[in-house]
This record gives C-alpha cells, sequence and structure tokens, in this order.
C-alpha cells in the first residue's frame, strides 16, 4: 500500500491534530527525495528546506525530520544523545515521536528499526535491515579551513581539497599528530570530503563498508547527506601520521566490565577518583543484565 | 658571410612630435668569411649604427643584412623572427660594446665564464681555466677576479668587456671601439687577442677611433660618410 | 624549437561590449574603455609563443592590461577569447611538472571546466605575486605554504614534503629552522622568497612573476633578483616577468612586449626595445627611465 493511500485510509492516524509523523506529506516527500539523492552521491550535501519543528534548531531538528519522513507505524525507534538513551534531548524526542507518531521505542539496538543518534554510533553492530539517523550541527568539513559557503561548495565540486589536507600538516608540524578528537573529516567513496557528525574517531571506521545505511541531517544548516551501505570511508591520513582511534588500554567499564567499547570518564566529585563506564548505555544494560542472568 | 645592402637607419622621434634623424644611408659593403672589416667616417656618421643594425639593437629601416649561418642557412638579420636572432646570437655572433654592461652583483670571473659555458659546451672547470688565462693575458689582477666588475676601473671594465665578448670565441664578432679607454700596452694586448681569434676563422667587423691601430688589424675598411 | 606555449588573442571585457569597442579603445584612443557602451577592454587580442627556457618580459604602466594578462593565464580570470596552448616539449619530457599529465598538453585550455584548469594550475604552473599575502597564507607556516600544492597534487607523506620543502626554502635561502613559522612574522623581502619557493614547489613548466620586486627596497630587490637568475639557469624554467621596471625586464628577458591600453603596442628583442623603441609610448617609457 502506498503512504498516500494508506495515511487518506484512517484518520485516526492523525495523532494531535497533525498528520501521522508531524510533518505533513508535501514536506515528508522533499525530505525523502533529499536523502534519495544523497544516497546517490555518498557524502555530497544535498540541500533542503528545513521545517519548523516544535524544538529549537539546533537540538535534533535535522535529524528528527529525517526520522520522521521515514518511520511506518511498524517501526521500532530508539534515540541516543552521546550513547545514552536518558539523556534529557533523546528522552524528548523520544516522547515527541510518541505523540506524534505512537510508534514503539526501546533501548535496545538489535531491536530497533530505525535509530536517531547525536554523536555516537551504537556498540553493538548494525545490520542491513537498520536505518541510522544522525543528528548534524555543521555539515560542512572545511568550515574549518575556509568560511564562504560559496568557496566551499566550489571545493567540493572541483575536489580541491588542499586546504584540508594542508590544516592537518599544520596540525602535524604544531602537536605532533592529528589532534581532531570528534567531526573527524572522512573521503567518501573515494570522492568528496565528509563531515561524519561530532562522533568519537572510535566510530569512524564503523561508517566503512557497513551493512547499515547512514542518514545525515543538519536542521539548522539544512543539509541532508548519506553514507549508502558498503562504501567506503577512509578518514584522512597520511602514509606516515595514520588515523587511529582512542586509546582505553587498561581501562575498563565499571558497570559491566566491558574492555572494548568507547568510555566515558567520570570524575568522583567527593574524592576526585577517576572511573570509566561505557558511553553506549543500551549496550551497557544489556550486559549488565545478561551478567544479572 | 655577411653583406650589407643598402642599410638605411632612421629614427622616428615620436616624443619630439615625430621628428625624423637620419642615422645611416644606402650603406653596403660584404665581409667574406674570416676577413676583418672596419668601418670608418667622422663622428656622427653612423659607424656604430651600422653595427647595432646587424646585430639587431636597432631594426634597420630599409635594405638588408645577409647572413650566411651554419644553423640556418642564408638569413636576412633586418627582418628574422627574434627567435632565431637570439639564437644566432647565442651561438654565433658576439657584440663588444664600448662599455660594460653586465648583470649587476656577478663577479669578473663568472662575467667571462658565463658565455663559455652557456655556448661552447665544456665542463666549468675548464670553462674557468679559459677564463682565468685570458683575464690574466688582458692584465687582470687574479684578487680581482672575485669582485663586481662595476666597482672596477674604466680601464679593467673595458677589458672585462673584451674578455666576455671574446671569450667564447664567436663565429661573426662586432667590436665597437674595443680599445677606446685602453693605454698603449693594453692595446697591445687586444689587439694581439684579435689576431689570435682572426687566425682561429672568426669573422669581424671593428670600430677604431685611432686610424693607425684600424689600419694594423683589418684587411679592409669601409668609409661612412 | 618549437614553442612551448602558444597564446592567441587573448582577450577579457569588463561589460557587454558593442561592436563599436574595438576602434574606440587602444593606445591611439588613449583609452581602454568604450565611450560607447562603457566597456572596458582590460585585455585585446594578445598574442605570443613563450619557448622553453626562456624569459619573455611584459612592460607597461599600471592598467596597460599585463596583470590582466597573467590572472587570464593563470585560470584566475575567465577570458572572453583567445586560446592558449602548451604543447608537451621532447627535450624537457622528464623535467617540469611534478603532477604534469599527457592530457595537458596541446588543447586549447580556456575550453576545459574550472576542475580541469586547476589540475592544470596545480600540474604545470608557478605565481609570484607582487603582494605576498596574494600568494601566501600568512598564518600557515612557511613550510605548509610550500606543501600545499604538493598536498593538492597528492602527496601523503608528510616527512616526504617537509624535505621537498626545507629543500626549496633553502634554496631561496630561508633558514629551514624557520619553516614552521608562519610568513606573517616575515620581513617583506623574506615573504617574497618563500612565495617563489611555493610556486616551485611543484617544479613547474612556466612561472609567472607579476611585478615581484615592486615595493622592496633596493638591497632587497637585487637579492630576489639574483635568486630568480640563479633558479632560472638552475631549472630551466619558463618566465613570464611582468614588470613596469625596465631594469628588472632587461635583466631577465631576451624578449620583451610592451602594452598600452590593453593592447600590445610592441615587441622584440630586449635591448631593441630599449635602445630603438618604435612606438611613442614605448619611446616615452624609455626616456622616463630614471
Amino acid at each position: 500500500m502506498l503512504m498516500r493511500e494508506w495515511l487518506d485510509s484512517d484518520a485516526s492516524l492523525h495523532k494531535c491534530g497533525y498528520p501521522f509523523g508531524f510533518l505533513d506529506d508535501g514536506a515528508k516527500k522533499e525530505v525523502r527525495r533529499c536523502l534519495l539523492k544523497a544516497i546517490a552521491i555518498p557524502g555530497y550535501q544535498v540541500p533542503y528546506g528545513s521545517r519548523e519543528m516544535p524544538i529549537a534548531r539546533g537540538w535534533g531538528t535535522g535529524g528528527i525530520q529525517i526520522t520522521l519522513s521515514l518511520i511506518l507505524p511498524d517501526d521500532i525507534l530508539k534515540v541516543i544523545d552521546q550513547g545514552c538513551d536518558g539523556s534529557v534531548n533523546a528522552v524528548n524526542i523520544k516522547k515527541f515521536y510518541q505523540s506524534v507518531a505512537d510508534v514503539d521505542i526501546t533501548t535496545d539496538t538489535t531491536a530497533a528499526t530505525v535509530i536517531q543518534t547525536r554523536h555516537r554510533i551504537p556498540e553493538e553492530p548494525m545490520t542491513d535491515e537498520q536505518i541510522l539517523v544522525l543528528q548534524v550541527p555543521y555539515p560542512e568539513a572545511l568550515r574549518e579551513v575556509e568560511p564562504s559557503e560559496m568557496e566551499t561548495r566550489r571545493m567540493h565540486a572541483e575536489a580541491d581539497y588542499g586546504r584540508m589536507w594542508l590544516y592537518l600538516y599544520e596540525d602535524i608540524v604544531a602537536c605532533g599528530e592529528i589532534s581532531i578528537s570528534y567531526r573527524y573529516p572522512v573521503t567518501v567513496n573515494g570522492r568528496y570530503i565528509m563531515d561524519p557528525s561530532p562522533i568519537p574517531r572510535w566510530d569512524v571506521p564503523k561508517l566503512h563498508m557497513a551493512d547499515t545505511i547512514f542518514l545525515f541531517g543538519a536542521g539548522r544548516e539544512k543539509r541532508i547527506y548519506a553514507i549508502p551501505p558498503y562504501t567506503r570511508v577512509e578518514p584522512l591520513e597520511f602514509d606516515d601520521h595514520r588515523f587511529r582511534v582512542e586509546d582505553f588500554d587498561g581501562k575498563s567499564c565499571h558497570r559491566c566490565g566491558a574492555t572494548d567499547t568507547f568510555f566515558d570518564e567520570i570524575i568522583d566529585s567527593a574524592d576526585g577518583g577517576r572511573k570509566y563506564c561505557c558511553s553506549d548505555s543500551g549496550y551497557c544494560d544489556k550486559r549488565m543484565a545478561a551478567w544479572n542472568r | 658571410m655577411l653583406t650589407v645592402e643598402n642599410l638605411s637607419k632612421q629614427f622616428t622621434l615620436h616624443i619630439l612630435n615625430g621628428k625624423q634623424l637620419d642615422a645611416c644611408r644606402d650603406v653596403s659593403f660584404t665581409v667574406p668569411k674570416g676577413r676583418f672589416l672596419g668601418l670608418a667616417g667622422p663622428s656622427g656618421a653612423g659607424k656604430s649604427t651600422v653595427l647595432k643594425c646587424i646585430y639587431r639593437t636597432y631594426l634597420p629601416s630599409s635594405g638588408s643584412v645577409n647572413y650566411e649561418s651554419p644553423s640556418y642557412g642564408a638569413v636576412d638579420l633586418a627582418t628574422l623572427p627574434e627567435r632565431e636572432v637570439i639564437d644566432i646570437r647565442t651561438r654565433e655572433m658576439g657584440y663588444v660594446s664600448q662599455f660594460l654592461k653586465v648583470v649587476p652583483r656577478v663577479s669578473a670571473l663568472d662575467v667571462v665564464m658565463e658565455p663559455i659555458l652557456a655556448r661552447n659546451n665544456v665542463t666549468r672547470e675548464e670553462a674557468r681555466e679559459r677564463a682565468v688565462q685570458l683575464l690574466k693575458r688582458l692584465r687582470i689582477q687574479e684578487n680581482l677576479f672575485d669582485a663586481y666588475p662595476a666597482t672596477f676601473s674604466g680601464g679593467e671594465q673595458q677589458r672585462v668587456n673584451i674578455a666576455h665578448g671574446v671569450s667564447w670565441r664567436p663565429r661573426l664578432l662586432l667590436l665597437d671601439e674595443p680599445t677606446a679607454s685602453l693605454d698603449r700596452e693594453s692595446v697591445g694586448i687586444v689587439v694581439e687577442i684579435l689576431k689570435d681569434l682572426r687566425a682561429e676563422g672568426t669573422t669581424m667587423i671593428g670600430i677604431f677611433h685611432d686610424h693607425d691601430l684600424m689600419a694594423s688589424v683589418t684587411d679592409d675598411v669601409y668609409h661612412i660618410n | 624549437m618549437e614553442p612551448m606555449i602558444q597564446a592567441r588573442e587573448l582577450t577579457k571585457r569588463f561589460g557587454m561590449g558593442c561592436e563599436r569597442c574595438l576602434e574606440s579603445t587602444g593606445p591611439d584612443q588613449e583609452t581602454n574603455r568604450c565611450w560607447h557602451c562603457g566597456t572596458v577592454l582590460a585585455c585585446n587580442g594578445v598574442s605570443f609563443d613563450l619557448y622553453p627556457d626562456e624569459a619573455l618580459g611584459v612592460v607597461g604602466e599600471s592598467g596597460s592590461g599585463k596583470s590582466t594578462l597573467v590572472r587570464l593565464l593563470h585560470f584566475e580570470w575567465e577570458a572572453d577569447g583567445g586560446s592558449f596552448v602548451i604543447h608537451r616539449n621532447a627535450d624537457l619530457e622528464q623535467l617540469p611538472g611534478l603532477f604534469a599529465e599527457a592530457s595537458h598538453y596541446s588543447c586549447n585550455l580556456f575550453g576545459l571546466n574550472s576542475f580541469q584548469k586547476r589540475q592544470i594550475r596545480n600540474a604545470l604552473m608557478g605565481i609570484v605575486y607582487q603582494n605576498p599575502h596574494l600568494g601566501l597564507r600568512m598564518h600557515v607556516s612557511a613550510g605548509g605554504n610550500v606543501a600545499e600544492r604538493l598536498l593538492g597534487g597528492g602527496w601523503r607523506n608528510i616527512a616526504a614534503m617537509r624535505q621537498r620543502a626545507a629543500d626549496l626554502l633553502h634554496r631561496t635561502e630561508i633558514p629551514v629552522e624557520r619553516m614552521d613559522e608562519p610568513p606573517a612574522n616575515f620581513s617583506g623581502g623574506m615573504q617574497q622568497r618563500v612565495q617563489i619557493a611555493k610556486a616551485l614547489s611543484n617544479n613547474p613548466l612556466i612561472l609567472f612573476l607579476d611585478e615581484v620586486t615592486t615595493g622592496l627596497d633596493l638591497s632587497v630587490q637585487a637579492r630576489v633578483l639574483d635568486l630568480i637568475r640563479t633558479l632560472r639557469s638552475e631549472l630551466k624554467l619558463s618566465l613570464l616577468v611582468v614588470s613596469h621596471d625596465l631594469g628588472v625586464i632587461n635583466l631577465l628577458c631576451q624578449r620583451t612586449m610592451v602594452m598600452k591600453y590593453g593592447r600590445v603596442v610592441e615587441s622584440g628583442l630586449t635591448d631593441q626595445i630599449l635602445q630603438d623603441p618604435q612606438h611613442r609610448y614605448t619611446q616615452l617609457l624609455v626616456a622616463s627611465q630614471l
């Protein structure tokens, strides 16, 4: 059944006086068209008419619009913020989804069909049945080196990336290594340099040749881009200064004991001691539950 | 080797409302291979003008300068394309002016070595050796070899100038009063060098202010009125 | 020897143009602005050949179109007409053009798209501007400035790039221990030498020098000119030297074009231009020399 027919067939699908998924049909259609274009040109930023949402721009409206234009009543949603299912931003977005779409919500990465995330990619591998939607604050990877949008578009068009590389060269000269800790620029499919959103370096290799589809939405900057499944995603690196992920050698999660995940560092305000715990709370909880069983 | 036919040079001075100046008119002569032609005539008769027209520093107004070039065959230097003139200048035709005009901040030795290196296809050591011999022969003191010629006395500059002009043994050499500011002894040395060059087969055209000197070095004299 | 670069009828207009533009501008009309339609002909019908290992001078007062010419050839401005061809020279097969490819040669480069033009510029050209701010990134290290074209050309080895940058900076007499300082810290003469090092980083076929000594004091001018002369004899570069200074042209170039109001009024051997100038404007220019 087509979305259109399906929407018209049941007026009860309208929630709180809004159509299913808050956005009207035209808006959804535009976002989906932009998504198709973004998938056809991996790493290319497709401009779109970002709609007003009932939350402020810069609070995930790009990701929300992508999610809302994709979800169906049968979908199971997971929303995380810096890996955490319970942070304010994630909870509010989940409440919003429930009120305008009434879909099931989960914290289990493997159970979700669509995962919306801010600044992290879940630890558990995702399948080709799943979609990861990333909220993006600054979609332009070249913004660090060029303030003009006209100029960065020209640079992308001509693959004129010398200045981005120069930025990394200077970083190495100044710091001995590339000091970018998040928003690490990547080359997608050997063509466009892309901002992978502020995920830590830890998550960058997960984008490469993944089973999952990655959709990036920047509501404030009005850009959508995507990485289709099984696409080359290579972090910018030099022959003699390779890209490397964060080193958590010798550290483990104080809750679940994991040693192979990305950690948050927690400083105890009472005694100043340092503890580490999994940044991906859903995964940590799952491990804890299995442990307790 | 070189035949000048009805060569005229007229300057049009646009700054002075198009005033016309006749520098030389209807000059014709022939220099056979290996000969030394002297150009004589009163001051302002256009002797230097003729040399400069041959060297293409001046564009002749009319007439022709027919030259037998080994690389280009029979050519008219008055109308030859610039690139070929440059090539003939670098490989075949030399010019020694009354004044030293060299690149500033280049040592005397380098001034003389430069044309040898650029044109004679020899090693740096060989070029250096030839330049040293020539400068010594022209009685330039060895402690001046590394100095800049701009700081030299007039006579020394002129001797460096001659060394620069003859060091690479051009096929055709144009000499514009090369001995003008030299003392008698130096003039003798220069004359020796020119005679050696002639013996090696260089064809020459020269202007000398001294008639006796001209008579002693040249084979023929052409008078310009 | 065949010419390496052939430029024909280069034209740059600012304005719509009309059929009377050509007759109402030029040196004889003493203007480059058409009074019928207000169009400025910054450069009109300029043609020249440049041979391998040759230096061609372009002189003229400011506004004569000489910098326009460089901007057209360096693809900074879009030409309104004319053709620009670079021929591959068998003698120079191995020498210049670190990133050159066969497809860059023997076609009208003005017909290419901006991506291809960028590639050709990166592969075959170097430029030194009068103002170092145009040629350098003042807050990027000197070494980084030199490395930029290498990075753009696909070099991905920091050690190799630093080695090449150090070599070039050494050659242009910049102390190698200062290669990680930004040119903003350097004196004007040093900045100009960093610019030269940067221009040579890709081992170009042709180097454009746009008023490189203007604004430098005399002793610094002398050092920069000496450096250019030495590099030229070592690297077998072809130069297009744009200057209003006849002394610079005389020092560097065998052949010279004189421009005025966007047209070439005279061209010839440099010593002939200086000693037997034909055109009214050239005579004035030579007479005005100090």
